[in-house]
């Protein structure tokens, strides 16, 4: 189909060469450039300004997402035929800390989710307490950051209404979940090292964002993140912390911890886990 | 046949320049080629972090698909690839090898100089793939948009009727590795043309689709949508073939770049003249 129209009125002559030579200099040159270029690229892993240029790409994500997949979009539920058999337990699988301990051994009797920080009224929880309050089941898809991905059934209370119990303050923008676990080593009073997530209000008043104390009809293991973990369904494994101990709304979370609102945030990884 | 041609009498006979690549073409090329390598690269890093497959929803992790992990040998580990129940001994490479000038093996499935970065580092590889797959994203459909409205699509890659009837030689031509000369050369061949429309339209947007999949924020545009691609670790195993299948595309295209003049193909992508050879028939006859 009149191939060449614009080709031929560009066509200049000239002669092909045969250039080993330079075949072979090619050939090294981008075999010394690949070495280089593997060399440079971890180089620029550890150049602070060149990973805020990769990491700028967590924002346009962020904003595309919630373009496509508005605030109040569902993530997919699951028949009971889907549930898997056991569900994989990761990060930590039995906190160390003596706390946590002391109430693991007395069943989570003296377990108590305290609500805090920019709020009308500051609250706590016992678990009974917020077994007897409405619920919501879901079967849904849990998908780690590394790859791999699990179907549970999950029953809690969503943390909405816990929530509109409180009354967060018009200045509220985050809610921070403060965890048992410590993961580098015990806490000190000096080093706290516990696990924490946050997530915005978007996902805070999700349908689907359940403070769930049961997994596939069981009280929730402690492998799972006893007695109490969030889900935040449409985000990665590392946002549905477990172990929660203690809510906090805050406006900002840059003076927690390294102020990347999370403990796997502080270590690198995305805030925005949606990806 | 051709009737015999005295060589200088031809004017098919001198090779000629021509201007093959235009400039956007040329600059998207490149573009394509670094964020390919790098998301190759660094996905191999996502990779590792997982290294086995599975097909449907979730993880069957006791009976995954592919898996390049490491055995415990009589001396210690060993990197072995599983792939449908046969297993592969693959030490030194897949499942087990040196990172950098290590003296020690380290158990990881991609080698060190097939990922970035280098060292295993799952939140780092994150954030190449991701800044680099928006590139690529962005190139990719101003590269679609371009073929479309340029004309590049209609004039270059779409074979004609008779590129159709002559698929056969064109197939044996390249299986005795005979490059076209003369005419034939100006234009890409038959199969170049179906490769090249294979790549752009099959599995360059399969990597991508298969890719958002594993959003879980993305799955929520219309829930269950993934269904279509078999769930959301069938997508991870369908983003990986079409990686696979890409790079197998860049082999056989360097391949075909070294073997049919590798100077002038690549001097054609960066200044845009290529040129084109004799007619070795004529010449030859």
């Amino acid at each position: 189909m009149n191939a060449h129209r614009t080709n031929g009125a560009r066509m200049r002559s000239g002669h092909a060469r045969r250039e080993p030579s330079r075949r072979t200099a090619l050939r090294t040159a981008l075999a010394s450039a690949g070495t280089l270029a593997l060399a440079g690229c971890d180089r620029l892993s550890r150049n602070d300004a060149f990973v805020d240029v990769l990491k700028s790409a967590e924002q346009l994500s962020h904003a595309a997402h919630r373009a496509v997949a508005g605030r109040k979009a569902m993530a997919q539920e699951f028949t009971p035929a889907d549930v898997a058999a056991h569900f994989k337990g990761n990060g930590t699988l039995v906190p160390g800390d003596a706390d946590y301990q002391a109430l693991m051994r007395g069943g989570f009797k003296d377990w108590k989710l305290e609500v805090a920080g920019l709020v009308e009224q500051p609250a706590s929880f016992s678990l009974a307490e917020l077994r007897a309050m409405p619920s919501r089941t879901q079967i849904t898809r849990h998908d780690c950051v590394e790859g791999w991905s699990t179907i549970g059934k999950w029953k809690g209370v969503q943390l909405g209404h816990v929530l509109g119990l409180v009354k967060p303050l018009p200045n509220a923008k985050y809610v921070v979940f403060r965890c048992a676990d410590s993961m580098d080593g015990l806490s000190t009073p000096t080093n706290d090292t516990r696990y924490y997530e946050s997530v915005d209000l978007d996902d805070a008043y999700h349908v689907q964002t359940v403070l769930a104390y049961e997994l596939n009809d069981q009280p929730l293991p402690v492998t799972n993140g006893a007695p109490l973990r969030v889900r935040i369904e449409r985000q990665l494994g590392y946002k549905h912390a477990k172990y929660v101990m203690k809510l906090e709304l805050v406006e900002s979370f840059a003076s927690i911890r390294d102020g990347h609102g999370g403990y796997w945030e502080d270590n690198g990884y995305e805030w925005y886990a949606g990806i | 046949m051709d009737m015999p041609v005295a060589a200088s009498a031809s004017p098919t006979a001198v090779s000629r320049r021509i201007y093959r690549h235009r400039l956007p073409v040329r600059v998207m090329h490149w573009i394509n080629v670094v964020c390919l390598t790098i998301l190759l690269m660094s996905g191999l890093t996502i990779f590792n972090a997982h290294p086995a497959l599975y097909w449907g929803q979730s993880s069957t992790f006791d009976k995954p698909w592919v898996a390049i992990t490491a055995v415990q040998g009589p001396n210690g580990p060993v990197g072995v690839t599983r792939i449908a129940g046969h297993q592969f001994a693959t030490d030194g490479v897949l499942g087990r090898s040196r990172v950098g000038d290590a003296a020690a093996p380290t158990v990881r499935a991609f080698p060190s100089w097939a990922t970035i970065p280098g060292p295993q580092w799952l939140s780092m590889g994150r954030h190449w793939h991701f800044f680099f797959a928006w590139l690529f994203v962005i190139n990719g459909i101003a590269y679609v948009s371009y073929a479309i409205f340029s004309g590049h699509l209609t004039r270059d890659l779409l074979p004609t009727r008779e590129e159709w009837r002559n698929i056969g030689r064109s197939i044996k031509d390249h299986l005795l590795f005979k490059h076209p000369t003369g005419a034939a050369a100006k234009r890409y061949n038959v199969l170049q043309n179906l490769t090249y429309l294979v790549v752009i339209f099959g599995l360059l947007p399969l990597v991508v689709i298969a890719g958002m999949a594993m959003s879980p924020r993305l799955d929520a545009v219309f829930p269950g949508w993934i269904e279509v691609l078999g769930g959301r670790q069938s997508a991870r195993t369908l983003h990986f073939l079409a990686a696979s299948g890409l790079l197998l595309f860049v082999a056989v295209h360097l391949f075909e770049v070294l073997i049919s003049g590798a100077w002038n193909q690549i001097r054609s992508m960066i200044t845009g003249y290529f040129v084109v050879p004799a007619d070795k028939r004529e010449v030859r006859s």
